[in-house]
């Protein structure tokens, strides 16, 4: 591509793909933390009611949750094999690959809402709001269901926010801002993406599994 | 300081650029700027505002310590106003201060690059810091907060003043301080030009590079604690809260985890600013240039693992308290690596003492003896008498105002001439170091000994026997009020009428210093030379002046 991609401060556009990469992978550690501090609730809060979370496992959106593990996988496959083609500079087949990814993002949003409903009507609301919290007295299920919406519900928005940036991407390969030479845009698109992907890896055993 | 500024010689090779305060004077070429030298001057203003507010609120808290019992305001009132001034002086001033003005202006410059790495977002952060910083003030209008400033739970959570409105403001600053830190890591890495290796950068880049990591990786933290609080009192969310199965110690844990490095986030970069006023004013490189650049990361490192030391009395366990006091005392040896260097520098150079280095004087001064109590209270047995006291007070506004403040009026000295072309009265600016360091003592000192002798903090009324001491500081409190306002008053004469500032007025090595006064645009007109480092102080001036200061030392005496 010419070189009107490239911003003035930056020598190269090598130089800006490398500034948007780190920048991006600084941020990433950032959003680490960000969960880092609500794992860290989880772990305290669970040792302090061991009973009561591992009751609270055996809900009824178990095989939904697991649906979406595999959902975001999937996802996450195409957006990488988008970049993979779009190195080899073949834009329109990239442009497709990422609109699955989208196209499976929204799948998994929905699903989620679909679990949120469900536990909706057992009575289950965050800050131990509903019927649920009534007929089970131990405080210990307050906290499991407050952070299980806490935690999914912040993912789910990261989910959102990474959808909607994939799908701007799509819109940039289709008009030619993203291209091969300027290939680390879908990059840091898809790092994100990654990054989501893992938290839910994390979040699925800790909410559905064990 | 007779300011005898010599005769400009025409630069020859170019037809003189406009200066970024010149290209376009425009209020929208202002508030729609990527430029980061005029995004510094944005937060500088802003920040400026921000200090002058915690200020006031400052001042009614000493002038209601006149007397005991209610003097000019309720003690409701009187809960508010401290936990405005915390919250202000905390996210509005301290955080932000050196890395949002000053960092902005300089960092590229040092680096000899265009610009930071994403321009835009950094435009962006001063909106989101502006934005933030509006929605703290509006809690001020919807019944304010008497939390103080560590929204303790499970106190915030039932608290019916405006916690919701402060710990939302307060979290859109943290993706501000977030934003900026993702820019200086990145520019650091990627706009080194050519030849400045990271052993070449000047120490301000390496404490500014290391503030960062602390933003980027504390702050995420502190948005949790906040937003958990924000549903907490807003929805009854409850994870801090025993009745419904959460746990109060939690949010303690988490908001010191990043509120303990936060207080590296304000002090690293005055060091970084006492480093470079340090080298420039004795005209000698830094004993140890690796010292202070690796003590920067032991600070910030260690930083991290110290957060137990504010929860002493928290019920911690005795290994537990123990070995958080370790650690936490672990942070006086870097900065004892720090100031022996400083202080080594001071003793091998020529010094020129100019209104920069009282400045630094009086930083040294201050934080050392705040670092000193610093170990003190790392004491578990000595903090059990002194937590919660005005000791506890006393000891952080001395380490991180006092470290804060005295490097954000070096900075502002420093690089005045350098900002804006202009020269600062060097007699007033020393009568306001001066004033400053005097009335921040007297304010401060007493309260050590208030503390010591059990007066609690955050409280209304006190003891007839703490009378003479709070009068004390009081009266304290008017003369640093009066050294802060003077500044105002002569650096704004100073930007209009001052003399005219040479490119390199202190004769420093520094890469700042080799492009005109105020700078172009893009900060240098040919590509920067680096073959003379920013310390080599033994190798001559003459090499890379930008052909304005014209004076032997290339100094104004």
């Amino acid at each position: 591509m010419s070189d009107t991609a490239r911003h003035d401060h930056f020598e190269s556009l090598e130089q800006q793909g490398d500034a948007a990469r780190l920048g991006l992978w600084v941020f990433l550690a950032s959003e680490v933390l960000l969960f880092g501090a609500l794992f860290v609730l989880y772990a305290a809060l669970r040792v302090q009611h061991e009973s009561a979370f591992r009751e609270s496992l055996e809900h009824a959106t178990k095989t939904l949750g697991s649906i979406n593990t595999a959902v975001l996988l999937v996802s996450s496959a195409f957006v990488a094999m988008a970049v993979h083609v779009l190195r080899a500079g073949r834009v329109k087949v990239a442009a497709a690959l990422t609109s699955v990814t989208v196209i499976l993002g929204l799948a998994f949003l929905a699903i989620k809402i679909t679990e949120y409903v469900i536990h909706g009507g057992e009575g289950i609301g965050p800050a131990g709001t509903g019927h649920f919290f009534v007929e089970h007295r131990d405080r210990g299920f307050v906290p499991f269901w407050t952070l299980y919406y806490t935690m999914t519900g912040l993912h789910a928005l990261h989910v959102f926010v990474g959808t909607s940036v994939l799908a701007f991407m799509v819109g940039g390969m289709v008009f030619g801002a993203i291209r091969e030479s300027t290939v680390y845009r879908l990059e840091c698109g898809a790092a994100y993406w990654h990054l989501v992907d893992l938290f839910w890896i994390f979040l699925w055993p800790l909410f559905y599994l064990a | 300081m007779s300011a005898v500024v010599p005769a400009l010689p025409e630069r020859e090779e170019h037809v003189p650029e406009a200066s970024f305060l010149g290209v376009d004077r425009s209020v929208r070429s202002w508030l729609l700027t990527t430029d980061h030298k005029r995004i510094g001057l944005l937060f500088f203003f802003a920040i400026s505002l921000f200090v002058f507010l915690g200020g006031v609120f400052a001042m009614l808290i000493r002038i209601e310590h006149l007397t005991a019992g209610p003097g000019i305001m309720t003690a409701m009132t009187y809960n508010r106003l401290f936990s405005l001034h915390g919250v202000t002086m905390v996210w509005l001033f301290m955080i932000p201060s050196i890395p949002t003005a000053f960092g902005n202006f300089v960092i590229p410059i040092m680096l000899g690059a265009k610009d930071v790495a994403f321009p835009k977002l950094n435009l962006l952060s001063f909106y989101i810091f502006l934005v933030g910083a509006i929605v703290v003030l509006v809690s001020m209008f919807l019944g304010g907060i008497d939390t103080g400033w560590t929204f303790y739970a499970p106190y915030s959570t039932h608290s019916n003043t405006a916690v919701f409105w402060a710990t939302l403001g307060v979290f859109i600053v943290g993706w501000s301080t977030i934003v900026t830190g993702v820019n200086f890591i990145t520019t650091t890495h990627n706009l080194r030009a050519k030849g400045i290796s990271w052993m070449r950068m000047p120490l301000f880049v390496w404490t500014i590079y290391g503030t960062s990591v602390i933003q980027v990786l504390a702050t995420p933290v502190l948005a949790i604690a906040l937003v958990l609080t924000a549903l907490d009192h807003a929805f009854d969310w409850g994870v801090f809260d025993r009745e419904r199965g959460g746990d109060p110690l939690l949010f303690q844990h988490i908001f010191w985890f990043y509120s303990h490095p936060a207080v590296y986030i304000m002090i690293l970069p005055a060091m970084g600013v006492v480093s470079e006023v340090v080298s420039t004013f004795s005209h000698r490189n830094p004993f140890s240039y690796k010292a202070i650049a690796y003590s920067t990361f032991g600070i910030a490192f260690v930083g991290f693992l110290t957060w137990g030391h504010h929860m002493f009395v928290a019920g911690l366990s005795t290994f537990d308290a123990g070995a958080f006091g370790i650690l936490s005392m672990l942070v006086a040896v870097f900065s004892a690596i720090k100031t022996f260097n400083w202080t080594w520098t001071l003793k091998r150079g020529a010094v020129s003492v100019k209104t920069p280095l009282l400045f630094v004087f009086a930083f040294l001064f201050l934080f050392v003896f705040g670092g000193m109590t610093g170990v003190a209270v790392a004491t578990t047995s000595l903090d059990v008498h002194w937590h919660d006291t005005y000791f506890v007070v006393a000891h952080f506004h001395f380490i991180m105002v006092g470290g804060t403040l005295t490097g954000f009026l070096a900075a502002l000295h420093y690089w005045f001439p350098k900002v804006t072309g202009r020269m600062y009265p060097e007699r007033l600016g020393a009568i306001s170091a001066v004033l400053v360091f005097t009335g921040f003592f007297v304010t401060f000192f007493p309260q050590f000994l208030l503390g010591n002798a059990g007066m609690p903090r955050r409280y209304f009324d006190y003891l007839p026997r703490y009378h003479s001491l709070h009068v004390v500081s009081t009266v304290g409190s008017w003369a640093l009020a009066a050294g802060l306002v003077f500044p105002v008053v002569y650096l704004t004469w100073a930007l209009f009428w001052g003399p005219r500032a040479p490119d390199n007025p202190w004769g420093s090595r520094s890469f700042e210093w080799r492009t005109p006064s105020p700078p172009p645009k893009h900060n240098f007109h040919t590509q920067l030379d680096v073959s003379i480092g920013p310390y080599d102080y033994d190798k001559p001036l003459a090499g890379f002046t930008t052909g304005r200061s014209a004076t032997r030392e290339g100094e104004i005496e």
